[in-house]
């Protein structure tokens, strides 16, 4: 459903991403784990064109572009297919709960109002924050706020949802309620690709695992395999010390 | 000391000074303000956009504006300009500079103000699907004015008294009122005095405004990232 093929990306001569190929498949939920400066937020970035990649080639639902060279048209086809759940969050700070949800639906996709709205109280009856509607994000805890723009995430119905490190931003107490929204998420069968730390959710939620170190997908494959039997030294060694919570600071 | 006749020249003048403040003072604050804030969100956003060219040119009017005297800029268009054939009322030529003059103070607030909300409500707009102009619109200049208010609110109360400046290019606005009455009574003390009270009523109301609006709208301000 989604592939990616040689992205590239530098910034300021620093190349962050050196040529990165990734496959995923509908209902995949694909983890991609690495250390800090391995990429993986650019990666991301790069998928929805936050960053524009300086090459590379994507198929997406279909239909192949070069990355660097989509144009106005294509990116907004795209993102209108794609959401995307931000480390901090980014919930509109004007609008309350329901609001952010809605807010795309009517002002992007000229959904009706009332339309939206039901949606909107679905989505957030999901992540249980149908009692939240009419709160602004200042209102809500970091984790309320988080659930809330996966409901926004949601609503829209995106043939992927991009999460880059969701819970990073957020209190040990709270990640929980965020990470089971997900775990709910992918069990319905949606097609999730996460940048995380969260070794729990990797591991027993995600269907196959991304290893990325220095710009490079270093192995890619099925969770279990990946976990108990990695083939790569590399993926042996950040698996041993994740595992042994030796994880440096 | 206040003897009898001057306690009748002070309650004669009130509202003969009160009533060209509504009809004059008032009205050419407000339309002054509502174009300025027209010019100053048009002229932030095109920098904050960094359109080439209209980005440059916002910058020198900003620059030219700022730094000329608000009285040489009356002079200019009304004594100035019928040298080129454009003759103006008073009025209407008091409010083109004040809408000007104000309009340049007004973008630099709203410029730093839309620099002051986040990154990430853009890119927000963006991942839902909004173009840049939808996300400006209904994301970013909303906060934008938010952040900008109690900035503009003081530069409305800073307006109702330049508006005395109009008074030197023959608009009948509340103190060319006073002069007027202390050319006849001979009483510039307590006159200026009492106009100054009178502009010190209007800015209160004024703050009193700027306070209630700023409560309303403190809702989503609260704790901001």
């Amino acid at each position: 459903m989604l592939e990616i093929r040689q992205l590239r990306k530098s910034f300021d001569g620093a190349e962050i991403l050196k040529g990165v190929d990734l496959r995923v498949e509908k209902g995949d939920v694909v983890a991609i784990l690495g250390p800090s400066g391995a990429g993986k937020t650019t990666l991301l970035r790069c998928l929805n064109f936050l960053e524009t990649a300086d090459s590379g080639e994507m198929t997406f639902d279909g239909r192949t572009i070069d990355l660097r060279l989509a144009g106005k048209k294509e990116i907004a086809q795209i993102r209108r297919k794609t959401a995307f759940v931000f480390q901090n969050f980014n919930l509109f700070l004007n609008r309350t709960a329901l609001e952010n949800v809605t807010e795309g639906l009517v002002t992007a996709r000229r959904m009706q109002k009332e339309q939206a709205e039901r949606i909107g109280r679905e989505a957030l009856d999901k992540v249980g924050l149908s009692d939240r509607c009419d709160h602004f994000p200042d209102q809500l805890s970091g984790g309320q706020q988080q659930r809330v723009a996966i409901a926004r995430a949601v609503a829209a119905d995106p043939e992927i949802i991009y999460f880059d490190e969701p819970t990073s931003a957020l209190d040990p107490e709270l990640t929980g309620e965020v990470l089971s929204v997900m775990r709910r998420l992918a069990e319905e069968g949606r097609t999730m690709l996460v940048v995380t730390h969260e070794m729990g959710f990797a591991r027993n939620v995600s269907t196959r695992t991304v290893f990325m170190e220095q710009g490079l997908v270093v192995e890619v494959g099925d969770t279990r395999q990946m976990f108990e039997d990695p083939k790569e030294t590399r993926t042996q060694e950040f698996m041993r010390k994740i595992s042994g919570g030796a994880e440096a600071f | 000391m206040i003897d009898e006749r001057l306690a009748g020249i002070l309650t004669d003048s009130f509202f003969k000074i009160l009533l060209p403040g509504l009809t004059t003072t008032i009205p050419l604050t407000v339309v002054s303000f509502a174009f300025a804030m027209v010019i100053a969100v048009v002229l932030a956003l095109v920098q904050f956009a960094g359109i080439r060219g209209l980005k440059e040119l916002a910058r020198f009017y900003i620059w030219v504006i700022r730094g000329t005297p608000l009285l040489v800029q009356l002079f200019v268009i009304f004594y100035g300009l019928p040298n080129l054939g454009v003759v103006l009322p008073p009025f209407p030529s008091a409010v083109i500079v004040f809408s000007i003059n104000e309009g340049a103070y007004c973008a630099e607030v709203m410029r730093a103000a839309l620099e002051a909300v986040p990154k990430g409500q853009l890119e927000a707009g963006y991942c839902v699907g909004m173009t840049y102009l939808q996300t400006i619109r209904r994301i970013i200049l909303p906060q934008a004015l938010r952040t900008a208010f109690p900035s503009l609110g003081n530069s409305l109360i800073a307006m109702v008294k330049d508006t005395s400046l109009a008074a030197n290019i023959t608009v009948t606005e509340m103190f060319m009122a006073t002069q007027r009455i202390v050319a006849r009574t001979y009483e510039p003390l307590a006159l200026y005095l009492e106009v100054g009270l009178i502009y010190l009523m209007f800015s209160t109301v004024l703050t009193k405004i700027q306070s209630a609006g700023e409560k309303r709208l403190q809702f989503y301000g609260r704790n901001r990232r």
